[in-house]
């Protein structure tokens, strides 16, 4: 399409994203590798399962919506599908999050269906026909085959690109075939004219049209029984259609007739329903044949994973939060009818930070479900996004370099893996004087990015200035001086102490020999007790005592051991040394 | 500065194009010969060899190595090793050896604080789960910026990708258990299998079961701190392998020490390990050996075991004050050499004030 033509295209252009066979093309969403062979999808209970819907592959089979499952047997090419409510519903959200990348003004037309005001998106986005191609891309990549049209009005917008699939669908043996089209204003009439009447009495999905109220339904047959004389009248499509004097089709037809007449001319003029898109992302998948190892489910993982972050790249968004529930397999015992659905197993991933890495997530999902393995064959994965938006790009210029989020965080997760979740993380120390009085909690750097606030007096400042450095580690050392550290044994090491005059005089573990000797300086006891009022009061006595080090490579040495006394239970510890 | 046309070993006289910046006194003294010559190019053959020269001298043979420049140092908090040191080194593998009651920790948990202060994350692998939160927070470490990897012998059991969501399953079809009795992992140490009934533990076997603890908690840490060297971007990770059987620590195969080098290795971490020997061999860049000064004690004079002591003191007289540490230098393969190689610093408890 020329730049001429979208100059002399109207300031409202509509777009319209339509998805063909629906059904199908939501199965083929969640399984990509079936997009070269002729699936077909069932709708009803056994025995009596009809087919729904079938791709193009299926039709130049022979398959039609209508057939019985028993017919759609003979074809052993055909790859025949469950419509799935959970998969439509997560293939028509991944249609609105599409269209609501693009524009704000979004109506969500049907089911596979959308519509969106393109006005004033050419200063943003470029020309009406790359728009188009690049609407067209953005469903493939959310796994959607999907065709765009671009007009003056909604309707025609619409007409057109059912149309493009028509046109397709009548030159099957072809190849290629456009799947975008700009009709520029004025031209409407020209280019609906060839599409079937058909067109305008479009199939909707069978689901849909189950919810439909009784109203709508006596409208339905209206616009069959409509259809029906228009053919017998001997038309076909909407040029003849179009070209049909207008009274005379008011007297027979009435009002319905006119507004056909009128979209069929592309004079149809209405405004925009716009919706407001839910921020629900959500994907699933049912099983035909439970999983029971995590190999294959990792690969079902993956695939809701990349769908799920492809629909929230398309809306500038991130995932904060995952909530994974698998439905478990509730095997009856045997001659018994389970009344009870299936169990449900949930698994929450909290991220430090809003990422979108659906290999991280992949990974960190793995990760968890070994360590917590759900017990139980799976038959149905849902897995759900809290978006939130992307954290800012840069941090700091002068800051001293942190671990990558996104790094980090697989990293303590094999971290927790290798070595116990409850064993990896910051410490938090409580307000308590038990010599244990301490928890992990989760290591973050992202509250870090600030540099760390030390004030300086004006003299350091002078001092730095003079220096020309901020490094003052002799000046650093000397403001805090080393502190003893204590080592502790975890757990404390049962010792055996004989007492001189209430003060220990020789010590003996058990459990190693590297303590045991007379004391050769001691120092103490320091009492303390705490927590009297609850279950595990404690109450000790510590000692600071001096040992001869009995390791054959330190003979010569000294020790220094931290002893306790525990005054509840009457026993003594080797709690720790000084190192 | 060589013009690219000398660089290519030709020089071209075109009149007016040509700069006689940019031409060889020696042609710019023969005014006839480039008259002889016209306007086109001309070859000198020692201008082309003086040429030639001039860019050999910039280029560096293959034969010699690069200088390797002086690493940048992080501060370790304590005024008398800096002074011997200069600090830890970034990107290179030190090592800090003692025994027991050394101040291998003091001087660990100093490195930690001062790294802290300036900004840094740190990271701990304890492989002996020896840390005191207590003594981290009286020294000055700011424990949010300090991840902590407890290393511990109730570490869930590894799951390879191929196994059963279901134990129960997994049971139903192996029925057994068992793990492999003997392979090597990553680490190089060798697994062994973990006796479930204890009460039938002998003599010997509680020894095996000890030294199978020893070895599962020191494949942990190795296998933690190789993940974290790999994922980057801590300024200090600390390898605490100080309570560990020198006799094990020495079974830690050379080439883990190579990786962790090669690591750390053009980065700004920097690697700390603490052992009670060394253990890094030719790997560590930087080896101190700590050892406590005389009586380990401030007071111990004050004994009173002590011989001539008449009236023995009670234990309540006396306070444990803090350790007098002597680091010396055993290795340094850094450009700054230290004019000594003994250092001695001094410690202090908490409540000593």
């Amino acid at each position: 399409m020329t730049q001429s033509c979208n100059e002399s295209i109207g300031i409202m252009p509509f777009a319209c994203i339509y998805v063909p066979n629906f059904p199908v093309a939501a199965a083929l969403r969640a399984e990509p590798e079936l997009r070269t062979r002729a699936v077909a999808i069932l709708e009803g209970k056994p025995p009596l399962e009809i087919i729904l819907a079938v791709n193009d592959q299926a039709s130049r089979l022979g398959m039609a919506p209508g057939m019985t499952k028993p017919q759609a047997e003979l074809c052993p090419e055909l790859v025949l599908r469950p419509n799935s409510a959970l998969q439509n519903s997560a293939a028509h959200a991944a249609l609105l999050d599409c269209a609501q990348s693009f524009s704000p003004c979004v109506e969500d037309a049907a089911c596979d269906t959308a519509l969106l005001d393109l006005a004033g998106m050419e200063s943003l986005l470029g020309p009406l026909p790359q728009i188009a191609r690049a609407l067209r891309d953005r469903a493939a990549a959310l796994g959607l085959d999907a065709y765009i049209a671009v007009a003056s009005n909604p309707d025609t917008a619409v007409l057109a690109a059912r149309g493009l699939w028509g046109a397709g669908l009548c030159g099957a043996g072809t190849v290629a075939r456009a799947a975008v089209t700009v009709i520029p204003p004025g031209e409407e009439a020209d280019r609906l004219g060839s599409l079937p009447l058909q067109v305008l009495f479009a199939d909707r999905v069978a689901g849909e049209e189950k919810k439909e109220s009784d109203r709508l339904l006596e409208t339905r047959l209206l616009e069959i029984q409509m259809l029906e004389t228009l053919d017998r009248w001997g038309i076909r499509s909407l040029r003849a259609l179009a070209a049909l004097p207008e009274v005379a089709l008011s007297e027979r037809l009435g009002q319905p007739g006119l507004r056909l007449q009128q979209l069929a001319r592309g004079a149809a003029s209405r405004t925009l329903v716009p919706v407001e898109a839910p921020l629900i992302f959500e994907e699933a998948v049912e099983l035909e044949y439970p999983i029971v190892l995590l190999e294959p489910l990792a690969f079902l993982l993956n695939r809701l994973l990349d769908q799920l972050c492809a629909r929230l790249a398309s809306r500038a968004l991130a995932v904060q939060e995952l909530h994974l529930t698998l439905s478990l397999e509730n095997r009856p015992p045997f001659h018994q009818q389970s009344k009870i659905s299936n169990p449900q197993f949930h698994r929450t991933l909290r991220l430090p930070l809003p990422m979108l890495d659906p290999k991280l997530f992949l990974k960190l999902l793995q990760l968890d479900l070994n360590a917590h393995p759900p017990g139980a064959p799976i038959v149905k994965i849902l897995l759900a996004a809290e978006p939130a938006r992307p954290r800012p790009g840069q941090a700091g210029l002068f800051l001293p370099p942190s671990p990558e989020p996104e790094k980090l965080e697989l990293t303590l997760a094999r971290l927790a893996a290798l070595v116990g979740g409850n064993k990896v993380g910051a410490l938090e120390l409580l307000d308590t004087h038990h010599p244990e009085g301490f928890r992990l909690r989760r290591f973050m750097t992202a509250s870090h990015h600030q540099p760390p606030k030390t004030k300086k007096t004006e003299k350091e400042k002078q001092e730095i200035k003079e220096v020309g450095t901020e490094e003052l580690p002799e000046k650093e050392a000397k403001e805090h001086p080393a502190v003893t550290a204590l080592r502790r044994f975890r757990p404390a090491l049962r010792a055996t102490v004989t007492l001189d005059e209430g003060q220990p005089a020789q010590v003996v573990c058990a459990k190693t020999k590297t303590i045991q000797g007379s004391v050769l300086w001691k120092a103490g006891p320091w009492r303390s007790s705490g927590d009297w009022w609850e279950r595990e009061a404690w109450s000790r006595d510590e000692w600071d005592i001096a040992l001869q080090n009995n390791a054959p490579q330190n003979a010569s040495s000294i020790s220094l051991y931290r002893l306790v006394h525990d005054l509840l239970e009457g026993a003594w510890f080797v709690e720790g040394t000084y190192d | 500065m060589v013009s690219a046309a000398a660089a290519q070993g030709r020089l071209f006289f075109s009149g007016a194009d040509a700069n006689p910046a940019d031409v060889h006194p020696e042609v710019r003294a023969l005014p006839d010969q480039r008259e002889r010559t016209g306007t086109l190019g001309h070859f000198f053959p020692s201008t082309i060899k003086n040429h030639q020269s001039k860019i050999l001298a910039g280029v560096t043979s293959a034969s010699h190595l690069a200088v390797r420049p002086a690493p940048e140092m992080l501060s370790s908090g304590i005024a008398a090793i800096n002074a011997l040191t200069g600090g830890w080194p970034r990107g290179c593998l030190t090592e800090i050896c003692g025994p027991a009651s050394s101040g291998r920790t003091t001087l660990l948990l100093a490195a930690l604080a001062a790294a802290t202060r300036h900004g840094e994350f740190c990271v701990l692998v304890d492989a002996s789960d020896a840390l005191d939160p207590r003594s981290a927070a009286d020294a000055g470490v700011e424990l949010d910026r300090l991840l902590w990897v407890r290393c511990g012998e109730d570490a869930p059991q590894k799951l390879n990708q191929g196994c059963p969501i279901s134990r129960a399953s997994f049971a139903r079809e192996v029925g057994t258990f068992s793990q492999p009795a003997f392979h090597l992992d990553r680490t190089g140490l060798k697994k062994t299998d973990f006796k479930e009934n204890r009460s039938k533990e002998t003599g010997l076997e509680k020894t095996r079961w000890k030294e199978n603890r020893s070895e599962h908690r020191l494949e942990q840490a190795l296998h933690a701190t190789d993940l974290l060297l790999e994922s980057g971007g801590f300024g200090l990770v600390v390898l605490d392998l100080s309570d560990l059987p020198p006799q094990q620590a020495r079974r830690i195969p050379l080439t883990t020490w190579f990786r962790f080098r090669r690591a750390v290795e053009n980065t700004s971490t920097v690697l700390l390990a603490i052992a009670q020997h060394p253990i890094a061999g030719s790997c560590s860049s930087l080896q101190l050996q700590l050892a406590p000064t005389n009586g380990p004690i401030h007071g111990w004079n004050n004994n009173p075991f002590a011989a001539g002591s008449l009236f023995p003191k009670p234990g309540h007289a006396h306070l444990l004050t803090g350790l007098e540490v002597t680091a010396e230098l055993m290795r340094s393969r850094l450009e700054r050499k230290p004019s000594r190689s003994t250092a001695a610093f001094a410690s202090k408890t908490a409540w000593a004030g």
